[in-house]
Parts: structure tokens; C-alpha cells; sequence
């Protein structure tokens, strides 16, 4: 079966750069795996060594039972999905659509019915005479995945394939894509997917599992669900939001009940966080989400004092801006529990609601704050 | 409604003085251009007039336009003072362009697409070599060329005005594929290579057809260069049997003791016509190919 397997994983190029350090990975059958990360992070240098587009400095690639390290790119029974498409200029829709089919030297009448089979479920029946300049982006990056959903292959690479569409388009096609992918798993015949994209928006709402990779390491494989509510590490806390998770420096101590001192204010950790931390006391990193703390009155108890420098009025919610010692916050609001009297430089308490609130080991970064 | 605002006399004349000026600049620019230009392509034009011409009024008469039009020496000038037609010489030079025209087209593509996408050992020396070769003037090679070809036993045969060219022995060509390459994203290619495509499909499949324009400018440049080419023919061919136009053109001066100008002329135009004819049909992609980058998303 079409299952991917990655095992200690590297890439170094000749002049001594190690973009890969040696990655483990399990795909499963039928898996919709987003690679996501900075760029640079290696996520697509990891696509392109498994599409073969790349050499393998060491370790293993399989699909299903076979190794796939030393196979040319038309024999691992893969098929990718360009960034600009990369459909053949000269070309029109329907030979590139085939192209890789007469390669195999399909029969005819099969290469046919194949294409008649793709352009029906991606819409592009009428676009089958036309040569790709004369395609809008949108179509061209359909004709893309049809390209690709032809060969029927084992494993479906996708590099960062809505990155040059414009918002609106993106996320119909993000729909279309997710769609397809269900549509194949209902019909008996799964496809396997590795879809790399630098955008959290796609991993969150497309795949069934996601893999946040960093600097050629990966930090974090997991569901979409888990990733954002129990992050492993700083790293993927800050990187999985929308606006990023607060991260500052604080002193855990443990008088008892934990208490966490930020910009030489004290209070009690909430109950939700205690019963969870696994931390020894000292320096740590505090992370809670912006949706995760509560706009109080100056002073009120077991909230961090601290100043507004800036209001976002989004309409259904509000930005807050605060600033507590050095550290720069961020607290969003629903802009009905919001005192819209507050202004700029007003002195407020953002109390933590416990929910979502983070302990990060200051120097390995690691999420300290985990235990059932 | 609010009144428009009121354009004052003043700006009004500024803006007619305006025009005038960029119009009488316009006229003075195009007027020197087409006196330019004609000064440049009239001896071509007087040529094709006096092709028309009897060998007496072509040193009468300054005038492009023949008085008594006649085309003698177009009659005289194809049968030539040798037992040959113009129809042999000209079968001579496309015996030379067309295998060296193909050969051209194929070998230099093999060698730009290793160049512009592979790495081998050595890679730079070898491109510094081809490229130090396009620096070397023609003259230098001619002598151990010509040793070269004699103890081959090619002398007075067409193969070393075909053969070198055909195995991508004209590194300047090598250079243009390789700039037009690496001007082309290598994605259609990477494409290819994950449909299944070996490099060899790739290159003939996605590679050549977006290489086209290149190629055509290729084959114009070698198809020109050929046909005008005088020196190599001179040096390597000695039976008249085997002469080229560019040699034929010539012969007909050597050997008439009264030179037959309006004949000689006459071939001169017959001459031109190939390479303005392939010039003109290839234009579009001509134009394309040279204007390095021309890649359409």
C-alpha cells in the first residue's frame, strides 16, 4: 500500500550544508500530511528528495515496501504538483494532461478515458484545447493537480501549489483540494498526500495530520487539533496561531501553589495550568494565546498589570496591545466584552484564563506544562 | 453642476507651441532617418536596377532605373562561362548549409542543455575552454585545419566546411542556447522528469520545443554566415564543379577578359534572394530568439 516512510532523513549539499538533519516521518495511507514551516526550514528540499528531484545524502525513503532512494522520479509512482504549475508552454491542456500517460505508452483509447475521467471531476472539460498562457491562474493550477491526478500515483507531492493565487481563489481551492482528497477516499481508492506550504492557514484546515519542521529539524508532528492546543515546543506554539501565542520570560516558583512572576509581578498560576506542569522552578517561558486572557480593571487579582499602546478594532473582536515590563502582549477580545472608553497608554490587568496557557523550558524550549 | 475651470489664453498658446515643437521634432527626426537609411540600402538598390541594365548603360547612367529593361543578363549570367549552370552552384551551397544547418541545430543543443543543466566533473575548465575558442580568431586555426583535413583526405569535398560546425565546433552558438537555458525555469523540465520522461525525452519532448525561437535563430545565423562564406570554400575546394555561389560569384570576374557587369550583378541579386527569403519567413522567431529571456509564463 501507498504508505510513506522517511527514516533518519539527510540532506547535505557539497558545500558542506546540512539542510536536513536526519528526519523521521510515517505517513499513512490515505493521509492528507502537510509540511509546514519558516521558509527555509527544508520543507521543501524534503518534498524534492522524495519526489527524487533531489539526491538522499543518507537514510531511507520507503513507499509502501520499496525503497525509493535510488529510483528516477517516473519510477517511485509519485506525482507533484508545482508551485507555478510548471505545465508544459507548448502543450495544450489535454497532451499536457497526458503527457505522462504516453510516456508509459498507455493505450489510446485509455489515455482518453483517463483524461475524459480528470477534466470531468476537475471542471476543465472546456479547457482541454487551450494552450496554458491562455488559462487564468486558477484554472492552469487545476489543470496542475489534474496533471497529477492522472497517473493515479501512490503518493501526491504538493509544492506550496496556491502560493501565486490571489486570496479569494486560494481559499476555494484549498476547498477544492480537501474535497477531492475525500472524494478519493470515499471511492475505495486513498491517495496519499505531502503537501508543503509555508501558509498555517492550509496545514490547519487541510491536513489530517501536520509536521512543523524547523532549520531541517521537525518539531512536531501531530493533528491539527493537538498541535494548537498542546504544542511541544515554543517554537510550534508561536509559529501555530492567529495572532501568534504571547511568549515572555517568567520565573515559575513553587510556594505551595505555582506561582509565575512576570516584569516583578506575582500570581498564581490558574488551577488548569497546575494540574498539568511538570516544571522545576526558575526561568521558563510563559506562552498563552491572545483568545486566552481577559481584559480586567488595574489591579484585579491574579492579572498582569500592564499599559495599552495600541487598540486593533478587527469588528467582531478587538486587538489589544499590552505592554507589561518589556514584554509586548496581545489580547483579543470579543468586541462586545471590550470597554470601548479604553484608550491608548489607559493602565489595565490581563488576567490568563488558565485554558491554553504554556510553561516552556527556557532552554531547550520544550513544553514543560503536558502532563495528563 | 460646477463650471469647469477655466483654461487661461495664456495656457492655451503654451500648449499649441508645445505641439508644434514635438511636431516639427518628429518631422526633422524621420526626415534624417529615411536619408539615412537610404543612403545605406541604395547601392543594394541600384544593384537589382542595374541587374535590368545592358552591360553599356551600367557605366552610363547613375540612375537605378534601366531605360530598356532587359533580363540578358540574368539568361547570360545563369549559364555561366563554365560548363555549368548557376543551378550547380547554388545545389553546391545548400550540399553545404543543410547538413551543416541540421548538424548545427542538433549538436549545439546537446552540448548547451549539458552545459546550462547538468554538473561533471571538470565542468568549468571544459565551458572555459569552449568559450576561449569563440575569443580565438578564425585565421590562427586555418593552417592546422587545412594539414588536419588534407591527411584526412578531405580536401576538394564539403565535409570540412560542414563536418566541425555539425559536431558544435561553433561555440557561439553553444553560448547563445546555453543563455537562452538558463533564462528558461527548470520546472517544466522537473515536471517531465516526475511524468516519467528520461533526460533524453525531456530534452526532445519539453526542452527543444521551448528552445525553438533559439534554434531558429540558430539556423539563420549558420544558413547567412554559409551562404557568405568565402574563404573557407576558397581554401578547401579547388574543382569548379564543387564552387559554391560565393566562389561561382567571383569565377565569373576571374574568367571573362571583358567583365559582363550586368551578369555578375545580376547572379549577385539571384544570390541574396535564399538568405532574404529565409530572413523574412523566420523573422517573428528571429526577432524572439536573440532577445534573450523572451520566456512567456
Amino acid at each position: 500500500m501507498a504508505e510513506l516512510q522517511l527514516k533518519s532523513v539527510e540532506k547535505m549539499y557539497g558545500n558542506g550544508f546540512k539542510a536536513v538533519h536526519g528526519i523521521d516521518l510515517d505517513v499513512k495511507d490515505g493521509e492528507f500530511m502537510v509540511l509546514v514551516g519558516p521558509s527555509g526550514c527544508a520543507k521543501s528540499t524534503t518534498l524534492r528528495m522524495i519526489a527524487g528531484l533531489e539526491t538522499i545524502s543518507g537514510g531511507e525513503i520507503r513507499i509502501g515496501d520499496k525503497i525509493i532512494n535510488d529510483l528516477t522520479p517516473g519510477k517511485r509512482g509519485i506525482a507533484m504538483v508545482f508551485q507555478n504549475y510548471a505545465l508544459y508552454p507548448h502543450m495544450k491542456v489535454r497532451k499536457n494532461l497526458s503527457f505522462g500517460l504516453k510516456l508509459k505508452r498507455k493505450p489510446k483509447d485509455e489515455i482518453e478515458a483517463s483524461t475524459g475521467e480528470v477534466s470531468g471531476i476537475l471542471e476543465i472539460d472546456e479547457l482541454l484545447d487551450r494552450l496554458p498562457k491562455q488559462l487564468s491562474g486558477g484554472q492552469a493550477q487545476r489543470v496542475a493537480v489534474g496533471r497529477a491526478l492522472i497517473k493515479s500515483p501512490e503518493v501526491f507531492l504538493f509544492d506550496e501549489p496556491l502560493s501565486n493565487l490571489d486570496a479569494k481563489l486560494r481559499a476555494s481551492m484549498r476547498v477544492r483540494i480537501t474535497d477531492l482528497h475525500k472524494r478519493l477516499r470515499d471511492e475505495g481508492r486513498p491517495a496519499t498526500v505531502i503537501y508543503v506550504t509555508h501558509d498555517q492557514v492550509e496545514a490547519m484546515t487541510m491536513g489530517d495530520r501536520i509536521c512543523v519542521m524547523k532549520d531541517g529539524h521537525i518539531m512536531q508532528v501531530a493533528d491539527p487539533v493537538t498541535l494548537y492546543e498542546k504544542p511541544a515546543n515554543a517554537f510550534v506554539a508561536g509559529f501555530i496561531g492567529m495572532p501568534e501565542m504571547n511568549l515572555a520570560d517568567a520565573e515559575l516558583t513553587m510556594d505551595g501553589t505555582p506561582k509565575l512572576t512576570l516584569a516583578g509581578q506575582t500570581i498564581t498560576a490558574p488551577a488548569d495550568l497546575s494540574a498539568r506542569l511538570n516544571a522545576a522552578p526558575g526561568p521558563v517561558t510563559l506562552g498563552i494565546r491572545p483568545q486566552h486572557m481577559t481584559i480586567e480593571t488595574d489591579g484585579a487579582a491574579d492579572a498582569f498589570s500592564g499599559v495599552i499602546h495600541n487598540i486593533e478594532f478587527m469588528g467582531h473582536e478587538v486587538n489589544v496591545h499590552v505592554t507589561i515590563g518589556d514584554a509586548a502582549f496581545i489580547a483579543v477580545v470579543p468586541t462586545e466584552k471590550f470597554n470601548l472608553k479604553l484608550q491608548r497608554g489607559d493602565r489595565v490587568g490581563l488576567r490568563p484564563t488558565g485554558v491554553q496557557m504554556h510553561i516552556f523550558d527556557k532552554a531547550s524550549g520544550e513544553n514543560v506544562s503536558l502532563a495528563e | 453642476m460646477t463650471a469647469m475651470p477655466q483654461i487661461s489664453a495664456d495656457t492655451l498658446a503654451n500648449m499649441e507651441k508645445q505641439r508644434r515643437r514635438t511636431r516639427i521634432s518628429s518631422a526633422f527626426r524621420y526626415s534624417l532617418l529615411i536619408i539615412v537609411g537610404l543612403i545605406m540600402v541604395y547601392p543594394l538598390i541600384w544593384m537589382f536596377g542595374a541587374s535590368f541594365k545592358t552591360n553599356a548603360e551600367i557605366f552610363s547612367s547613375p540612375s537605378f532605373w534601366p531605360k530598356e529593361p532587359t533580363v540578358q543578363g540574368y539568361i547570360d549570367g545563369w549559364k555561366t562561362s563554365t560548363p555549368y549552370t548557376f543551378a550547380k552552384f547554388f545545389m553546391n551551397s545548400m550540399m553545404i548549409i543543410i547538413p551543416k544547418m541540421i548538424g548545427t541545430a542538433i549538436s549545439c543543443t546537446l552540448v548547451a542543455y549539458g552545459f546550462a543543466r547538468f554538473d561533471f566533473p571538470f565542468k568549468k575548465i571544459i565551458f572555459s575552454t569552449v568559450i576561449a575558442t569563440l575569443l580565438l580568431p578564425n585565421v590562427v586555426t586555418r593552417i592546422p585545419q587545412y594539414l588536419l583535413f588534407r591527411d584526412i583526405g578531405w580536401l576538394d569535398s564539403f565535409l570540412p566546411l560542414w563536418v566541425p560546425s555539425a559536431l558544435a565546433g561553433d561555440a557561439f552558438f553553444v553560448f547563445m542556447l546555453i543563455q537562452f537555458l538558463r533564462a528558461i525555469p527548470r520546472d517544466m523540465e522537473e515536471a517531465a522528469r516526475v511524468d516519467g520522461a528520461n533526460t533524453l525525452q525531456t530534452l526532445i519532448y519539453i526542452v527543444v520545443p521551448m528552445l525553438t525561437p533559439a534554434l531558429i535563430s540558430v539556423c539563420l545565423f549558420q544558413f547567412m554566415w554559409t551562404m557568405n562564406d568565402f574563404l573557407g570554400p576558397l581554401i578547401y575546394l579547388s574543382s569548379v564543379e564543387n564552387y559554391p555561389i560565393s566562389l561561382a560569384l567571383k569565377l565569373s570576374i576571374d574568367t571573362t577578359e571583358a567583365f559582363a557587369w550586368n551578369q555578375i550583378l545580376a547572379m549577385s541579386c539571384l544570390a541574396l534572394a535564399p538568405s532574404l527569403i529565409v530572413f523574412f519567413m523566420a523573422q517573428k522567431y528571429f526577432i524572439e530568439g536573440i532577445s534573450t529571456g523572451g520566456v512567456k509564463g
